[in-house]
This record gives C-alpha cells, structure tokens and sequence, in this order.
C-alpha cells in the first residue's frame, strides 16, 4: 500500500514488513503488562474518591479503616512530601508538579466527581474495599461547573481562588476559571475580513473524549528498607514516572528505579501518573509493595480525557478561493487543574495553510471534570475540525472542489507557520494530490451517500533519547532502547540497526530497558520514537561498525581507511593483502584479543522532526431512521517522510482514523446537573467496534523523506487523528443539508437535524 | 469471604483452584492459576478483553463467577499454541501486523478461534459482527480482520488437506 | 544583530509588554544570558519552557547552536504530543 512513485532507498530491510521482534509474546498472552506483575507479599491498593464534582473537604477519619484487621497502611495528600513547586514536561503542556500531586491526592478540595482523597494497601482486594468504605470523609459541597463557555461565564462557581488569567493585561484583580489567555496573530487578520470578497464563520463545539486504551492504569510499588524503591509500571514513560514520583515523595532520582511494563495503549493519557506516587507512598508507609490496578470507572471518572472546545472562526477569502485571513477563539478545557493543550490548537488551527494575516485567540479554562491528559496531537483535531469546516462552507460557497481548494491554499516549502517555525520537508500537496488521483475520490456514490475530506497537521518532535547496541559473541545483536513501545517500535529499531550493520533482520533483537538499565528518554510520544530514539539506535549502530573496522583493520595490520563495510562484512581494500572477508560473527568471536566487548551507547537530544500532513477521505450514509451514521468508505492519506516498517505505519493512520470517526461520531462524556458522569463505562461511552467500520484504505506518501534522520523517518503517530472529526462531517453535513457545528454526531442530534425530533 | 474447591480443565489439563466471594474466572484465572495472558479491560462484559472459550462457547470471564467453572472444560490464550506451534490465526495476526500495543490480542484471538471453530468460511461482515464484542483501540480493525480471513482460508486448505 | 520575535504571552509579561528584539549573540547559549541580563526572568523562561525557530527550523534545549549574523530567531512554546 506504499506509494509506488516513492522508492524504499535500496535499502535491505528498511521498507520491508518482518514480523516484529517481540510478536510472539503478544499473541501467547506472554507479554507482562501493568497488572501482570507480582511480588511476594504483594498488597492490594485501592483509592476512595469524591462523590461530588466540587466540595471543600473538611475532615478525612481513617481511624475506623485502620483498625480494619488486614489494612497495612493509608495515605492522603498529607504523605505526599512536594518541596518547592516546580514544572515537569508532561504530554501537551508543563504541568506543574503541584497540580500533578494534588491530582493524584487532594489537598483542600475535590474539584471533580473521582477525584482521589485517600488510599487504603491491604491484603485482599475485599479488605481494601471495605476499608474504603470506612474511611469516613466530611465534605462542604461547593456549587459547580461543567461546561467550557458557562466556566468562563461570570459568576460561574470558581475553582482556585489563587487564580489569576494570565496573558491578561492588566492582570484581572478576581480570580476566576481561565487559567491563561494566549494570543498568536499577524498581519491585519480584522481589516482583511472587513474588506473580504466572501466570509465564512461559524461557532463549533467539540466534546471531552477519553484515550480509550484498553489497559486500565496499573503499577506495583516496592520500597526498601534501605530507600531505594522498584516500581512497576504501565507508562509511556518510565523516566516521566521517575522524575514524577520521585519528586512528589522527595526521594533521589537514584533511588528509584522504574521498570516499563508491556502497555496496553496510551495515545498521550500514560504520559503523567496518576498511581505510582500513591502506590509508593503506601508502600513506604508499610514496607510492603503494593500494587493498584484502576477499575474502567476509575479510568473514566479520574484519568484524563483531552478537553471539549468551543470555537468561534471566521475565514476570509477572494472569489478565487484565496483565503486571504482568519480569526479563532478557541475555549477549550482543562479540567480540574490549568494546563489544556489550547495553545496547541492556535500553532496547528492553519498550519497547512499559508494565510497571511492571521488572529488566533486561545483560552484555557478549568471547570469541575477530571484534569485533562495530552491525547494524540492535543489540541489539534478541534481546531482542525473547526478549519475543515468552514473551508469545506468555502469550497461549497464558491463551487470548488475541495481538495483543489485546499491545494490553492496549501503550505508548501519554506513558508512560514503563525508560531514562526518554517516549513520545511513538506508533502501536503503531493498528500492532497494522492487523495484527488485515489479511485476513492472519484467512485460513485449511492443514493444517500456522500463524501467529506480534510486535512490535518502535527509537528512531530524530536528531543532526549538514548540506546545502545550490543553484539552478541555469535555475532548477533542485541538492541537497547530508552522508549516503551506502544505500536511496535522495537521491530522499526531492530531494522534501522540491522540495516545500519548489514545483518539479517532476524539476528536483531530488540529490548526495551528500566532506568537503571539505560540513558534517560523523553517519553514515547509526540511521533518521536522511530525518529530521535531511532536516530540514537542508528548512531550506536555506526559506533559498532567504526568499531567493527577498527577491529578488522589490527586483524589484518592494515588502515582502517583500507577497510570496507558492506552487509555486514569487512573487506579489505589494501592490494597488498590477501585476506578473507570477515563476517560480524567472525569479529565477534575474537572480540577480546581486539579490544573487549563489541558494543555502542548513544545518549542525544534530536533536533530536525519534520512535521506530518495528512488527507483523509469518508464516504458515510445515514439512517433516516435511528440517526446512525456509516462509515462506507474510507482512505487515509500522510506525508511519512519514510516508512521503516510500513505495515506498522499503515495500522497508525488505520488506529488514528477509527479514533477520530469515534471522536466524530459517538463519543462524549455526559454529565447529571449535579456534575456527575452517567457514562462511565464502555457500554455508553461508545467507542468504534469491528463492525462499525469497513477496511481502511491507506496511501503513504514517501516523497520527501526527511534529511535529519539517517532513514529519512518522521513521525507518523499522531497526525493521522487530526482530518478525521472534519472529514467525517463534511460528508454528514451534506446528507444533512446543513453545516453541523456540534461534535458528536451522535444519532440524536443527526434526528434534530433532519427534522425528525 | 468463603471460598470453594473448585476443579475444572484447562487448557488440557486438570486444575484445582479457589474461588469464592465475589471473585470472576477471570480473577481466577489471573490470581490463582497465574494465567495472567487473559486481561481486565473493563469487568463488565463490555470490552471482550477477557475473552476465554469455555465448554466451546465464547465467554467473557469476567462475567462468570469462579465457583461457576466447576466441571468446566476452558481454553484461554496460553493453550492457543500447541507444544510450541503457533495457531494459524496467531501467526497470521503476527504476519500482518494485527496488533499493535496488544492488550486486546489474547481476547480477539480468543473470540476468533470461537468462531472459526463453528464458521470456517465467514464473511467479511461476520468477521466483523462476530469480533464487535471485542474493542480494539490501537488498529482500526482493519488488519485484524485480514488476518482473521485469511488464517480461515489457512484452516481450510489444511482441512482439505487432511 | 539576531532579530527575535515571539507570539507568547509569557515572554510579553517578562519583557514589559515587547514581543520583538534585537539581540547580539552569537549562539543560542548567548541570546539567552544577553535576554536574561535585560529581563530578569526571561532567560530562565526560554530554557525551561521554550521552544526556538532559528531562521524557521525548530530547536529545544540546543544551546550551543550557532546563530548567524542577522538570522531571525522566533521564541514558541515547547511541544510535546500525546
């Protein structure tokens, strides 16, 4: 499913689909996951968790729980032992370390319905249940807000009284929900729609959706007696649980060591902790290790959704199609704590599109529901969806083609983005060129069909990453990798090091190491594995082959300048000699007459991501009836730069597209008028299933690799969630015969649109 | 909490385990006999990520409490490999990159071998109304049911063959 | 001469409400001690919590990345993803 005009580069085992190095595990139900692990003595941890969705809390009686036979410890927010405050990268935005404690254990106030008060460790999982509920807690119930637009309302019940709107000048003398305001503008976005030959606008609004990983939040703590604790954890970043929960318990980074379970998804929502610190505290309070496990409610009512928006847009543009400016307002929620990914949406809202005069307002605002956790390009596919819209009204308006529309308006080399960064390594046009060529775009439709597209951007990152390379005394290799792998990473590392020192994918393997084990990593997330964690395998790689040559070179008395490395074999160039060949196995075997183990460690910060584009094409039908929506048909197109493992890129545009119809479609979470969610479970909260999708079409466009990376690779992770909410109501809204401004399409609100109810 | 002898077969072999007070088979299955290939994704019944065969009917573990398991014959993902050999759909879902964090993989397996058992020439369509018991949120289903196809037409030829 | 530009709001805050400079430094190291002797606070914030595009592409935590004469320099918040 590549795009055949983009070649593989000649390379033996980049671009091929092997199957993954730690496969099999998978499909046994080998492979350890959060709650898979065990250890003597292992307590059972359980949380207590505010019923209301905003209360003082007055008093926490644990006196009743303790006395409970088998109860071994119980914490709250006084175990907890944060020092100064301070900001840790977590996800979308820093967060501060303050915020992330106070999340996990509450100090003076619940601020949402599941927000965590207290923890019981005991030795079954019925004593710990009991214990919870005897833990008596006296709350002063405080009134509450829900919604993005009535938190910003004044009056609105205000959650911290310590905050003050920053980016506010002067700064607002009350406290209130809006945490920041965040401008980004230029040229004269006002003027230019004043004089405009045609404007278009509208107001969106987006709801809260869940990550919807499949493995509850897990992890086993351990704390010895001496200090120095292990904890076991399902994370997207064992370096992030780390520095997380060794600083909100004040204990030495060295003195914790956590070990990365199998994950069972993340999508951006295990990029913080909501578990380890309380799950050490216990443990340190008790001397036995703990493990705590979320129940799917827990997941829903306390792990964080990305934010519901409220958007206003209005777009300017010349009779041909020229979208000369725009101004956005985008409100988005935070949750409980500041910190949504609003500033996000205002950099990707026109990143594809080269608008001169632009005017991007942002604020972000808290109101009563859990904090929010980054979720797949956060902050994107709202504003996207908000922009893919009202080109779409644009392209209506003027009897456009949509995607001729968006190629009149597309980025392209060496423009300038609203932030300041510049275009570069792009393939947006070539990716709206796939999608318009696709037979897709040009089947016909039945009666009652019809057909959306859009487009959408990530900036991918680079950042800290460290791996080495080992190679075995047979002459195979081992490879070390900083970075949990969430979608299959450890085959594309296995092949980027074993194309870079030419053996047979199948004497690669590739493990995923603690920290203790191996340098510190940024997270798996933000597109950045197989980019700056691959950069690090391959630069280790290159170490082992300059290391190989050297070897060779004493071997054979000769320069090392006189050796050739070609498929994983030295040869000697020198006229004068006459010797064999010799293999990495052969090097290998004679490894400690040469200078000892044969092996490389690459610890960096990558710089040079290259953004991502993608197109995405849906072809939906609607029951009259019951207000379902069907996906007929669908085609995801990317700019992947190169695709390392193509089948694995495949399934991330694939897993991208179903999340975001889910997004589009069914997905919300719905609130009581006392702030309570009704829909804490996968029954109501509707994600898609096998049969509410048809086979997802996917065209990689591999033209313009990027430079900065030895194999051309930029991340491909995220992008491909950010056309779908567009896409997919195009097509709606035309069955409809009217612009639908509300996500999600639910079959409710597609039946008032018809007229029906 | 009261808890009873329970003794049942699985995967082959006789087991004997306790269960009792509230605990599932899935509980049971993870906690006392170690199984832990079999996962919670919601307790519910919802997600399928529990997904085990007992007495030849698919089942969400989750739902069946332990002491119900009495007498039972139950299959779960470990005993999916025979003596080392991979089941066609385990290899085809390898082959074709039909998992991605693989959570729901033992579950999916689970319920495909469940309905290959009974319909070893489904359709694209009951594939998918079949599997729709079984979330996935990494894949987009898309690789999943090829290679759910394609391992039955790989149980077919070897039917033939036999 | 580097010519820094922002659209942040925090930096506008440190720098007495100014969202343009002009800076003399030679690496990134430099334009931040040069930022951070003028507006206290606001060297601090570019390394903790900043991103820089030098003459469009996008660097974090590259200190000692040269910066050419007269090249522009745009400050934007740090990225992650999810």
């Amino acid at each position: 499913m590549s795009d055949p005009s983009g070649s593989n580069g000649g390379y033996r085992v980049i671009g091929s689909r092997p199957v993954r190095p730690d496969g099999v595990d998978k499909v046994t139900g080998r492979a350890q996951f959060g709650a898979d692990f065990h250890l003597p003595g292992l307590l059972t941890g359980r949380i207590k968790r505010s019923p209301h969705a905003h209360a003082r809390i007055v008093r926490i009686d644990t006196a009743a729980a303790e006395r409970l036979a088998g109860v071994k410890a119980i914490v709250t927010a006084a175990d907890f032992d944060l020092e100064a405050a301070g900001e840790i990268e977590a996800g979308e935005s820093a967060s501060a370390i303050r915020d992330v404690a106070a999340n996990c254990l509450a100090r003076a106030k619940a601020l949402y319905q599941g927000h965590a008060v207290a923890a019981v460790a005991a030795t079954s999982p019925e004593i710990a249940a009991e214990a919870i509920d005897l833990i008596a807690v006296t709350y002063e119930v405080l009134p509450h807000v829900i919604d993005v637009d009535e938190a910003m309302a004044p009056g609105a019940p205000v959650l911290h009284d310590d905050m003050f709107t920053r980016g506010v000048s002067p700064r607002p003398g009350t406290a209130s929900n809006v945490a920041q305001r965040h401008v980004m503008s230029r040229g004269d976005a006002a003027g230019m729609l004043a004089a405009a030959d045609i404007v278009v606008e509208g107001r969106y609004t987006t709801a809260a959706v869940h990550q919807g990983y499949i493995e509850p939040h897990a992890c086993v703590a351990s704390w010895g007696a001496d200090g120095q604790s292990l904890i076991w954890s399902s994370s997207q970043g064992q370096f992030l649980v780390r520095a997380m929960t060794a600083r909100i318990l004040n204990i030495p980074l060295s003195d914790l060591k956590v070990i990365p379970a199998e994950i069972g998804g993340g999508f951006g929502g295990k990029t913080t902790v909501y578990l380890e610190p309380v799950a050490l505290a216990l443990s340190r309070k008790c001397g036995r290790p703990v493990k705590i496990v979320m129940s799917r409610e827990e997941v829903f009512l306390a792990s964080g959704p990305t934010s519901g928006s409220s958007i206003d847009i209005r777009l300017a543009a010349r009779r041909d199609g020229t979208i000369t400016a725009a101004e956005m307002t985008l409100r988005y929620q935070a949750g409980a704590f500041p910190g949504s990914p609003v500033h996000l949406g205002c950099m990707t809202a026109f990143a594809c599109y080269d608008v001169e005069h632009l005017s991007l307002i942002g604020y972000d605002v808290v109101s009563n529901r859990p904090k929010v956790a980054a979720y797949r390009a956060p902050g994107a596919p709202m504003a996207a969806f908000a922009v893919e819209s009202a080109i779409d009204d644009l392209a209506r308006q003027l009897s456009m083609d949509p995607i001729d529309l968006r190629i009149r308006n597309a980025v392209r080399d060496g423009a300038k983005t609203v932030y300041g960064a510049s275009v570069r390594s792009c393939a947006l046009v070539e990716t709206l060129e796939a999608i318009k060529s696709h037979p897709h775009y040009s089947a016909p439709l039945n009666p009652g069909q019809a057909r959306g597209v859009a487009a959408g951007f990530w900036f991918n990152i680079g950042g800290e990453s460290s791996a080495a390379v080992h190679i075995d005394e047979d002459g195979g290799a081992t490879v070390v990798s900083s970075n949990p792998d969430i979608g299959g990473s450890r085959a594309a590392m296995a092949m980027m090091a074993a194309e870079t020192l030419g053996l047979p994918i199948e004497r690669v393997r590739c493990t995923v190491a603690d920290t203790a084990s191996i340098g510190f990593s940024g997270s798996t997330g933000g597109s950045r594995v197989t980019f700056a964690t691959g950069m690090a395998v391959t630069e280790a790689a290159q170490k082992v082959v300059a290391d190989l040559r050297r070897r060779a070179a004493q071997i054979w008395e000769c320069d090392v300048a006189d050796v050739a490395w070609r498929d994983g074999v030295a040869t000697c160039l020198d006229p004068a000699k006459t010797v064999k060949p010799l293999s990495i196995a052969a090097l290998a075997a004679r490894s400690a007459k040469t200078g000892g183990p044969i092996a490389a460690e690459v610890a960096l910060n990558a710089q040079g991501a290259a953004a991502g584009y993608g197109v995405h094409v849906c072809d939906v039908e609607v029951d009259p009836e019951t207000g379902r929506t069907s996906i007929v048909r669908y085609t995801a197109a990317q700019d992947v730069g190169r695709a390392i493992h193509p089948a694995y890129v495949e399934g991330q545009l694939q897993g991208g597209a179903a999340q975001g119809v889910g997004w589009a479609l069914n997905e919300e979470y719905v609130y009581s008028p006392e702030g309570l969610l009704q829909n804490a479970g996968f029954l109501d909260y509707r994600m898609p299933v096998a049969s509410d999708l048809p086979m997802i079409d996917t065209v990689l466009v591999e033209t313009k690799p990027n430079p900065r990376h030895p194999y051309g690779a930029k991340g491909v992770g995220e992008v491909s969630i950010v056309p779908p909410l567009g896409a997919v109501s195009n097509a709606l809204s035309q069955i409809v015969g009217r612009r639908m401004t509300a996500l999600p399409l639910s079959p409710v609100r597609v039946l008032a649109a018809l007229g029906k109810i | 909490m009261s808890r009873t002898v329970v003794n049942a077969v699985v995967n082959g072999e006789a087991v004997t385990f306790l269960g009792g007070g509230g605990q599932s088979l899935l509980d049971a299955l993870r906690d006392e006999l170690r199984l832990t290939g079999t996962k919670e994704g919601c307790g519910t019944g919802d997600c399928g990520a529990c997904s085990v065969i007992v007495d030849g009917r698919l089942v969400c573990a989750c739902l069946m409490l332990a002491p119900e398991a009495e007498g039972r014959r139950i299959e779960t993902i470990e005993g999916l490999a025979e003596n080392g050999r991979l089941h066609p759909l385990q290899q085809q879902f390898l082959e074709q990159a039909a998992l991605q964090c693989g959570f729901c993989t033992p579950g999916l397996l689970m319920a495909a071998k469940a309905l290959l058992d009974h319909t070893p020439d489904p359709t694209e369509s009951q594939v998918r109304y079949w599997l729709a018991g079984n979330i996935c949120r990494c894949t987009g289903y898309d690789k999943v049911i090829r290679a759910v196809l394609d391992a039955a037409a790989q149980l077919r030829q070897a039917e033939k063959r036999s | 001469m580097v010519r820094v530009l922002t659209i942040s709001a925090d930096v506008r805050e440190l720098a007495g409400g100014r969202d343009v400079f002009e800076v003399e430094a030679e690496t990134v190291a430099g334009l931040i001690s040069r930022l951070e002797a003028q507006f206290p606070g606001l060297g601090h914030l570019i390394e903790e919590k900043m991103a820089l595009a030098i003459d469009g592409e996008i660097f974090q935590d590259a200190p000692g990345e040269r910066l050419r004469p007269e090249c522009e320099v745009v400050l934007i918040p740090r990225i992650a993803g999810g």
